[in-house]
């Protein structure tokens, strides 16, 4: 475990984005304590002020402070994030299992309904699931999360079809053990490192889709603070602050782009070949 | 050979079947009554009932989903009730200027993309290297609306350059159609072109490894032919295969770009017909966008499997 954290850390650009996701990751439980303002009730004497010492980003349209929702709006980002990604590896890793191993009539099916999910842009898909689901930070999740099951199908299914002819799997049915041990005891464990390489660049992915989704305005449901819903207010306002708008987009980077090095640098320790597959 | 071309072409037609299905259940299990969700809560039993037996809810879903698809194929897609007109206008209007834009920003993703890749490649570890690769990670995480909203902030709006919202096709005025087009396009390609370095570099050290590059470099070709000429032939293959999951994100991106610049593209009709319930224009948008990604697809595959036979044993 050590040498895992030596040779992850060894390149100083993963240090750098260890350390962007612990800062978030400690802002988004925090803030409360970082800021004197509430996140939902502002002051409407003094709305859409410039940076100032009282307001080091300035206020919004409803006179709120722009930081103080900018850190909470690090919780939203990522809570949303990592449960859906969960959702979505839960899904996709037992579909690929299940598909790859049985394979014939069920691996066709699971196939056709993974290449349904691939054919239609994940945005353009979550849009149309949020006309179903409804708003609300549950469905989001799920909304979400259903967008990104396939990289997980195709990994698992790649990689279960790469290790159940090996002869340990053999060896263990010669001993006559079921299925579901041979799956879950033996074959997934084998998978763990793609799955969690691909599981961190897709939170980044995912907060990016949540932001995009919340400037739509088909996100969180206001007042709950998002970048995304962030962007959008402060965009027909650029001209009064620009800082109001152009703040929470720099979270955005950051944050993403902290989880998509992770996981590159987590790929290049843990599966140094799937470099450039995923 | 034709076994293979005949298998792909069969997936993308089964593929876009269940699509057909998936759209139509979408929109069938969307919550309210679609009488009411369609003319408003303010009407009278009579107009309700002439309504529904309009609409044909009173037969069963496959019955309904069958006619439906029945018009899709033979161009009839019914009418938006938000525009008041027939939904194949609408899409004949707007795909254009979507695809207008969208094949601007694959074309100049692609080869931006492949350039940058092949210089990290060739000079891994050098400080062009990290700087190329820093930004086009960087590139990679931007979000497309942010990075409209901020091109619009400095170049429109501060320097006065460009305008801040409209599009023109070239056909209408070509400078200003250039103008109009300039920061929409940029701002779908800059991700694109991240992620396209990212894959070219990769494939780039991958190739840059083998031993015909070796046997190049031994019987003394020129470097620069040796890495344009021999090794970009063979890493260029995979990222090509890439270029047809573009049209996916360029989409995604069209969806919020389209609102920001105020475009009448496909983007905007989706999110304003989802905004509003358009049945109609929902369901024909979401089956002409799949349609354009599958078969991009489909020609990007059959054209990989022409240009390298291994591809057609699988």
């Amino acid at each position: 475990m050590k040498s895992f954290f030596k040779t992850l850390f060894k390149r100083k650009i993963v240090v750098m984005a260890a350390l962007f996701v612990l800062l978030f990751i400690i802002t988004a439980i925090l803030a409360p304590m970082m800021t004197p303002y509430d996140p939902y009730v502002g002051d409407f004497g003094d709305i859409l002020a410039k940076p100032s010492m009282q307001h080091w980003l300035g206020t919004d349209e409803a006179g709120r402070d722009v930081l103080t929702r900018i850190f909470y709006g690090a919780r939203t980002s990522l809570v949303i994030g990592v449960i859906s990604v969960l959702i979505s590896a839960v899904i996709g890793v037992l579909l690929g299992l299940i598909s790859a191993y049985y394979g014939g009539i069920i691996n066709v099916i699971i196939s056709r309904i993974i290449d349904v999910l691939m054919a239609l842009p994940s945005l353009m898909l979550a849009l149309a699931l949020g006309m179903v689901f409804g708003r609300g930070t549950l469905s989001l999740m799920i909304i979400l999360g259903v967008s990104t099951i396939p990289t997980y199908t195709r990994i698992m299914s790649a990689q279960v079809l790469s290790i159940k002819n090996q002869d340990y799997i053999l060896a263990e049915k010669v001993v006559g053990a079921e299925n579901k041990r041979i799956l879950f005891s033996h074959i997934l464990p084998n998978c763990f490192s793609p799955i969690l390489v691909v599981l961190t660049t897709n939170i980044g992915g995912t907060i990016l889709a949540e932001s995009s989704l919340s400037f739509l305005g088909m996100g969180i449901n206001p007042p709950m603070a998002s970048w995304g819903a962030m962007v959008s207010a402060g965009c027909s306002k650029i001209l009064i602050n620009p800082v109001y708008g152009i703040a929470p987009g720099i979270c955005v980077c950051l944050l993403v782009y902290g989880f998509n090095v992770l996981g590159d640098g987590l790929r290049d320790v843990l599966d140094p070949r799937l470099r450039g597959s995923i | 050979m034709g076994r293979y071309f005949g298998k792909r072409i069969g997936q993308a037609v089964i593929v876009l079947f269940l699509i057909s299905l998936f759209t139509y259940l979408l929109t069938y299990l969307m919550p309210g009554d679609p009488v009411y969700a369609m003319l408003g809560g303010d009407i009278t039993q009579e107009q309700y009932d002439i309504a529904y037996e309009q609409m044909n809810l009173g037969a069963p879903v496959w019955l309904r989903y069958l006619t439906w698809l029945g018009g899709f194929l033979t161009g009839d897609w019914g009418n938006s009730f938000k525009y008041s007109q027939p939904v194949t206008e609408l899409i004949v209007r707007r795909l254009p200027v979507t695809m207008y834009l969208g094949i601007w920003s694959i074309l100049i993703s692609t080869v931006a993309g492949i350039v940058l890749g092949v210089v990290c490649g060739t000079h891994r570890g050098k400080a062009a290297d990290s700087f190329v690769i820093t930004l086009a990670n960087l590139g990679a995480v931007m979000p497309a609306f942010w990075l409209a909203i901020l091109g619009m902030y400095v170049f429109s709006l501060k320097l006065g350059w460009l305008p801040t919202h409209g599009f023109q096709m070239p056909t209408e005025g070509l400078a200003a159609s250039i103008k109009m087009s300039i920061l929409p396009v940029a701002a779908l390609s800059v991700g694109s072109i991240g992620s396209t370095t990212r894959q070219m570099r990769s494939s780039m050290l991958d190739v840059i490894r083998q031993d015909y590059i070796r046997t190049a470099r031994a019987k003394g070709l020129k470097e620069s032919r040796v890495i344009w000429g021999h090794a970009l032939r063979n890493a260029v293959l995979p990222v090509v295969t890439l270029t047809g999951m573009s049209f996916r994100t360029i989409v995604a991106g069209a969806v919020s770009i389209e609102q920001v610049f105020n475009i009448a593209g496909m983007g905007s009709l989706l999110i304003n017909s989802i905004l509003s319930k358009d049945v109609a224009v929902v369901q024909a948008c979401i089956m002409i966008i799949a349609v354009v990604v599958v078969i991009s697809n489909l020609v990007v595959d059959v054209c990989y499997g022409i240009v390298d036979p291994r591809i057609r044993i699988e």
